[in-house]
This record gives C-alpha cells, structure tokens and sequence, in this order.
C-alpha cells in the first residue's frame, strides 16, 4: 500500500457526555462483579485439563481421547475435582504409583491406578510438585511472548491501519497452510482458520495434525504449531509479522487458549457470552472457563477478539445497536479482572444495519465511532456485512466497499474482510482477491479521511451514538437491578430471562453444565496460582 | 421463431415468444457476461485458454475484457459474450407451492378443528451441525423476516433440541413427545454431510415407526434440491429464506391432507 496512514490518526470527537460513560462502566462492573466471585470458587473439567496440559502431558489414546480427559476423569470418578486435578495427581506421581504423567494417564484410563487426597505435608509436597511441574508450560507461554515481541520487532507490524484480517477455512490443515501463504502474500496482516462447525461441543481437543472438518478446520496443538510455522515463513519473506487467530470458545476454551499461549498463536476469539447465548453452554461453565482462558491470553500476551457482531445477525441493527455496547462493556470488564490490557482487547462490532433504511451509512458511523470513542485504547474488530448479503454479489461488493470506508473514516483497528460471496459458497479464490482490491482502494483514496471527518455538533451522528449509549445504560441498569430470588446473580437472572439476544438460558441448564465443580477450602491450582502472582508487565504487542 | 399466445391472464394478448435468448441491450442479443479463474500463469496462453473455455460454454463471439494475475499460480477473466445456447419455456418446470398460505390465527383455527389438541414440533440440527439459526429462525418466538416462529402459535407445541443431536436421540425424543412433525435443519454441506444426514435421519424413522405412522419430517437448508423429497426420504424441503408462517402453512396442510386420507 503507498499511502502510509499515521499510527494514531486523530480520533474524530462524538461530544458524549463523561458522567454517562462512567455510569455504563460502573454498572458494568455491578453486573459482572458478583459473576466473577461465581468464577473464582468454581473450577471446569477443562481448566482442570488445561492445567495438566500446561504440566506437559499431551497425546491422546488411539480411538482419539486425549489423556487429559481420562486422567482427570479418573480423578474425579474417584476423588472429585473439589480440590483440584492437581493435587492427587502429583501425589500418585510422588508414591511411585507411574513414573511420569502419560504413564498415569494411562494406567488411570486402564484403572490400573489409585488416587487419594494427600493430608498435611504429603498434601503440601503434590502441590509443591504440581507448581514446579506446571512452571515449564507457563515459562514456555513467556517464551513465546518475547518470541513474538521479538519477531514483530524484526518483521515489523502492518504499515496500515486498520490491520487486514482474513479467514481460510478448508478443513485440511495441509491446504489452510498455502492459502494463509498466499491470503499473506496478497495483503492479509491476520491469519484467521476457522474452526471446524462443532467443536465447540465437543468435551475434549482432538489431536494431531486433521485434515477433515466441516466448513472449518479444526483446533488442535498441532494444527496451530504448523500454520504457526508456516506465517513465521511467510513473515520472514515479506517484512511483515503475520498473526494467527484461532477461537478460545465453546467447552474447550480454557485448553485451546493455553494451547494458543504454547504454541504463539497472537489473537483469539474469546467472548464473555457468546457461547451461553449461541450454543447453548451453560453459563457458570462459560464465566468460568473464560475467566481461565482470559488470563492466560494476558500472560500470552494475546490480543482477544471479542464476537458483539453476532448479536447483530439474529437481531435487528438499528434496534439492538445498544445491546452491542453492552457485550462490549462487559467483555472489557471481564477482560481487566482477568488482567488483560487495552492493547488486548479486540472488542467487536458489525456492520450490519439494512442498507435499505434511510441514513443506514450514517447510523454506522456514528455505531463505530462510538465504539471507538468508548474504548480509545482497544484495538477494535470491525466485522463485514453478513446478514444483507443477499446473494445479489455486485450489491455485496459496493456494500463491502461502504463497510470498508467506515472502517477507515472511524479508525477501526482490525478489519475482518468481508466478502461478496458471502451466505453464497465458500469464497472462491478470486472472491477474496477482489475483496482485498476492495480494501487496498478504499485505504488508498480514503484512509486518512478520520482526519478530516468531525460530525458537527448534536447532528445527526453525535445524537444516534448518544442515544445508542443511553440505551445501554438503560440496559445495564435493568440488568443490574434484575434480581430474582435473594442472593441471585442479576447478570445470570438476565441470561436467564432473555434479556439477551430473546435467548433464555438458566444457569442450571445447557451443555457442560456436568462438568462444573464448585471448590472446596484447599482447593489448589497451580496455574492460577502463576497466573494471579505475575500480572502481565505492560503490553509491546502493537 | 416459434410462438404462442398467452393465457387468460394477459388481456392485451400480447404474443410472448417461447424461445428466448439472454439480453443485453437488444432483444436477442444472447449477451451474458461470466468470470472465472484458470490455475495457470497470466499470459497469453491463459488468455487463450480462457477464450477457449468461453467457446466451450456457448459464448460466441467471446470477449476478454479482464485478466489478472492473483498471485504467480492464477488468473482471473472476465468474459462478455453471446451465448449460442437458447431457452425453451415450455421445457421450463416450475415447483408451486402446494399449500395456501395462512394467517396465524387461521393456523390455530385449522389445527383445533383438525387435530383438537395441539399440534407437536420436534426440531433440531443433526450430525455436525452446530447451526442453529435456521431452526431457531423457524421455531423460536423471535422468528424470522418480521414472522414470529412457530413457538408463537398457540396450537402449535415446539420441542427444540438444539443442536448436534445425534440421530437416536432426535427419534426417542420424537416418539416420547408423540411428534407430528419432525423439523430439521441442516446448513452445513460440506461434503454433502446435509444428504448424508438427512438420508440417516429419515432411514432412523422409518425403522422406529410403523409404517403410515411416521411423523411429517421436513428438512431446511440453503443447499437442498428442490424435489429431491423422494431421495432424502422426507416429506417436504424448505430452502433459504423460509419463514415460519410457510412451515406453519405448510403443517397444516399436510395434517389436514393426512386427516382426509386417514378418513377415506
């Protein structure tokens, strides 16, 4: 691109009112306070997995069950969780009961094996062990942090902004790795591989090198250390370091996102709720997961991409604008207790209102710089036209090409390449060349347009995102006096009664909810011990 | 050329043409426009071989107005030209709906004076497919293109099992809430995975009911043939874009349909 666009163009200004910003994140706060507290006494199956992951075990048996699932299955069967995987594993370690933890795991799946929760100072020396095991996992997360400040120094970031986000998606990791190759060779900054449609209920990570999926690929460690490999190559080649992204959501979450600290993955999708509302998991399994999965994506030093724009495509643009800047609240919320930092925080929006309303362009603009204006640290994730694609691919194109200029008048940061064929097939080769055309004209004639671009005062775009905040403190403010029973969470008495999105989901319902386990005094965890004794030391991602 | 006076419905008896040819500025021109890529180079070659494929396809003469190289392996053409090829309409079939469509409240009417009890729904996403927003769109109150779902209509009860149920499970459901109808949806098709499991589903519950005992099984997706009911073994396929108010419609007819044969 010839046009170098500054850093930081100059933020164009929405007069918005400094108390009522205050108010929305106080009341964010209220809201996702009490769930934080539910996060810190409860542990998963899956954060119990990721903290043996993090020791070092991996591997599945040859039907494809991981060794993380048996051996913490075995151990709850027999002990239960309420204490933490770690502790009697590490003292079946110390008794001599196998000689390493894949040794364990195995003779635990083969119940060959017997565990018990270690007293005094037998229960002191596991979880002196558990530490010192789990200590190379999280010192290899910080390798891989220098690593890519390092790299990132050498290759440099993306001369543009906003940064170019592409998706590939074969289902053959084999085929993803060429056409990342490519898809980077032709302008793409970030390598999204999409995963396969399901794992995000599935209980386990499947191993090993796939090469069949269904309309994505799926999330493995080795899928992740290949095209990991393949970028650097490619980063070296062009002069520009290209990220990966994979998705920290779905059952898995606390695992994929160690997994993605291991192996250098840069951006992660991780939403506080996307994965109660849309698929159905239960919400005390996501707060908690998430939580987990959070905080190893602050050590990591990765960025998360947070999913708002799917509250866009079930409900209507215009009128759940506001709904938007509440997920984007509470992500942000969630994300700061977990101890991630601005430059971490991809906080999504969409463009999704109906081209076919009046003002539609205009109502955009004023959506994306509020965004922008709330939240003038966080990389924000700008996300294409979906829902009004229509099929009509030259509609599609011009509809893309107006998204794309929003994205430049509003300074988004992360833009998610939206295609013409998009609800149509699979986007073709040439589908993806025009819509990076699309991108690189539009970054050319208008990228340094946020400079030039104030909309006047009390006009029309400065009332639309004033009257879209005030909705959401609206919300929030029904959100936080939404108390049922006493004692009752409102943010969990809201999920619980729609209030997002029409979708009800109780918090003693939907998937994973089996694999909650409240913690008992004592309960040790060795990873999180790390994670909340080392807050990250001030980002040099961007 | 050949042609035919129009029915009833165009008073001005205007003569329509049976045979036509695609337009592009002047009847008959047969102009179409059409891109591609070819896994070759950009050179002249690859412009020959595009013009070649264009020749193939019908379109003569054929005009190169675009190529371009992606990268060192492919080129992108675009091609305008006349296509040879022409169309007869009376070899056109067209798939009408079989059923009118109802209001909601007619829905309810019609399955009171029907069924007396309310109608059963049992929808979910099978095999793979994690996406629930076509189901959702049908059954969910929130509905969808400004219809409430099927979950709005009073005589109407929705059992939505969300998604990624395996097969079993989708029947023993079906038979416990004793189904009408069975509504699936399937968007994902990758490797035809929506016909795989749409033939597994409908084989499932053939083999779990008596015969004539089935409950309506309908599937949804944007990739189905229209009229391929008969392959997938199920009784109706909605497309892309189907609101709940036609499924509804369409549930009333067809009980209304098997309530008369039932009779006879």
């Amino acid at each position: 691109m010839s046009a170098v666009i500054p850093d930081s163009p100059a933020r164009p200004k929405l007069e918005l009112d400094p108390r009522v910003i205050r108010k929305a994140r106080a009341l964010a706060r209220k809201a996702g306070a009490p769930v934080v507290k539910i996060a810190k006494t409860h542990t998963t199956v899956s954060v119990e997995r990721a903290v043996l992951r993090l020791a070092g075990l991996s591997g599945a048996d040859h039907e494809g069950e991981p060794w993380v699932n048996h051996l913490v299955d075995a151990v709850r069967e027999e002990v239960g969780l309420e204490l933490g995987v770690t502790t009697p594993v590490f003292d079946a370690l110390r008794r001599g009961e196998a000689p390493d933890l894949l040794t364990l795991a195995q003779k635990a799946a083969a119940g060959s094996v017997s565990f018990r929760l270690p007293q005094g100072r037998d229960g002191i020396a596991a979880q002196k062990l558990a530490l010192r095991s789990v200590k190379p996992g999280m010192a290899r997360i910080d390798k891989n942090r220098v690593t890519r400040d390092r790299l990132i120094k050498r290759h440099g970031n993306p001369r543009q902004r906003p940064w170019i986000y592409l998706i590939v998606a074969t289902g053959d990791i084999y085929e993803d790795i060429p056409q990342a190759q490519t898809a980077a060779r032709e302008g793409a900054d970030i390598i999204a591989v999409i995963r396969s449609t399901g794992q995000s209920l599935l209980d386990f990570v499947p191993e090993g090198a796939t090469r069949e999926g269904y309309a994505g690929t799926y999330a493995t460690q080795e899928n992740f250390r290949l095209m990991r490999a393949a970028l650097d190559d490619v980063s070296k080649e062009l002069g520009r370091y290209i990220r990966l992204v994979n998705y920290a959501s779905g059952l898995c979450m606390p695992e994929i996102a160690t997994l993605a600290g291991l192996e250098r993955l840069d951006m992660m999708l991780n939403d506080s709720m996307y994965g109660i509302l849309f698929r159905d998991i239960n919400p005390i399994r996501t707060f908690v997961d998430q939580r987990f999965s959070r905080q190893i994506h602050a050590r990591a030093g990765i960025i998360i991409n947070t999913g708002e724009d799917n509250y866009l495509t079930t409900a209507d643009a215009v009128d759940a604008a506001h709904t938007v800047t509440v997920s984007q609240l509470m992500n942000e919320y969630f994300a700061k207790e977990a101890g991630l930092e601005d430059w971490q925080l991809g906080l999504g929006h969409a463009f999704e209102i109906s081209p076919d309303i009046p003002d539609s362009f205009r109502m955009e603009l004023a959506q994306a710089l509020l965004a922008r204006q709330l939240f003038p640290k966080a990389p924000l994730k700008w996300m294409p036209p979906t829902k009004h694609m229509t099929g009509d691919i030259f509609r599609g194109y011009l509809l893309d090409g107006f998204f794309n200029l929003a994205g430049a008048m509003t300074s988004q940061d992360i833009l998610l390449v939206g295609m013409m064929t998009e609800a149509v097939v699979t986007p073709f080769l040439s589908d993806r060349d025009l819509a990076l055309q699309n991108v690189r004209y539009v970054l050319n004639a208008a990228g340094g347009l946020a400079e030039d671009f104030h909309p006047p005062r009390d006009g029309f775009i400065q009332t639309r995102a004033r009257q879209v905040l005030s909705e959401a403190v609206d919300l929030l403010d029904k959100i936080v006096s939404d108390t049922g029973e006493p004692g009752s969470v409102p943010l969990l008495q809201a999920i619980s009664d729609g209030t997002f999105g029409l979708m009800k989901r109780p918090a003693n319902a939907g998937k994973g909810l089996d694999g909650v386990v409240r913690c008992a005094p004592g309960y040790d965890n060795p990873a999180t011990t790390l994670l909340a004794a080392t807050r990250t030391e001030g980002g040099t991602g961007r | 050329m050949n042609t035919r006076v129009s029915g009833s419905e165009n008073a001005s008896s205007q003569i329509l043409p049976d045979i036509i040819r695609p337009y592009g500025d002047t009847t008959g021109d047969g102009m179409v426009q059409v891109s591609f890529t070819l896994p070759i180079p950009h050179d002249k070659r690859a412009e020959g071989a595009a013009l070649q494929l264009a020749a193939k396809m019908g379109l003569a003469p054929a005009l190169l107005v675009h190529a371009k190289a992606m990268g060192s392996d492919f080129t992108f053409f675009i091609v305008y030209g006349s296509v040879s090829h022409l169309v007869d309409l009376r070899e056109v079939v067209v798939i009408e709906r079989e059923f009118a469509m109802l209001s909601a409240k007619d829905v309810n009417t019609a399955i009171k004076k029907v069924l007396r009890r309310k109608l059963v729904v049992v929808g979910a996403c099978i095999g793979n497919d994690a996406h629930t927003v076509g189901i959702d769109a049908i059954l969910n109150i929130k509905g969808f293109a400004g219809e409430k779902g099927l979950e709005y209509y009073s005589e109407i009860r929705v059992v939505n099992c969300g998604a990624q149920v395996l097969v079993p499970e989708l029947v023993a459901r079906a038979r416990a809430e004793k189904a009408d109808a069975v509504l699936v949806s399937q968007v994902v098709t990758q490797k035809d995975r929506h016909i795989h499991n749409t033939t597994t589903m409908s084989a499932a519950f053939r083999e779990a009911y008596p015969a004539g005992k089935v409950p309506l099984l309908i599937v949804g997706g944007p990739r189905f043939e229209q009229g391929s009911e008969a392959v997938l073994g199920v009784d109706r396929i909605f497309g892309k874009g189907t609101t709940p108010g036609e499924v509804a419609s369409y549930l009333v007819h067809a009980i209304g349909v098997d309530a008369a044969l039932s009779v006879t």
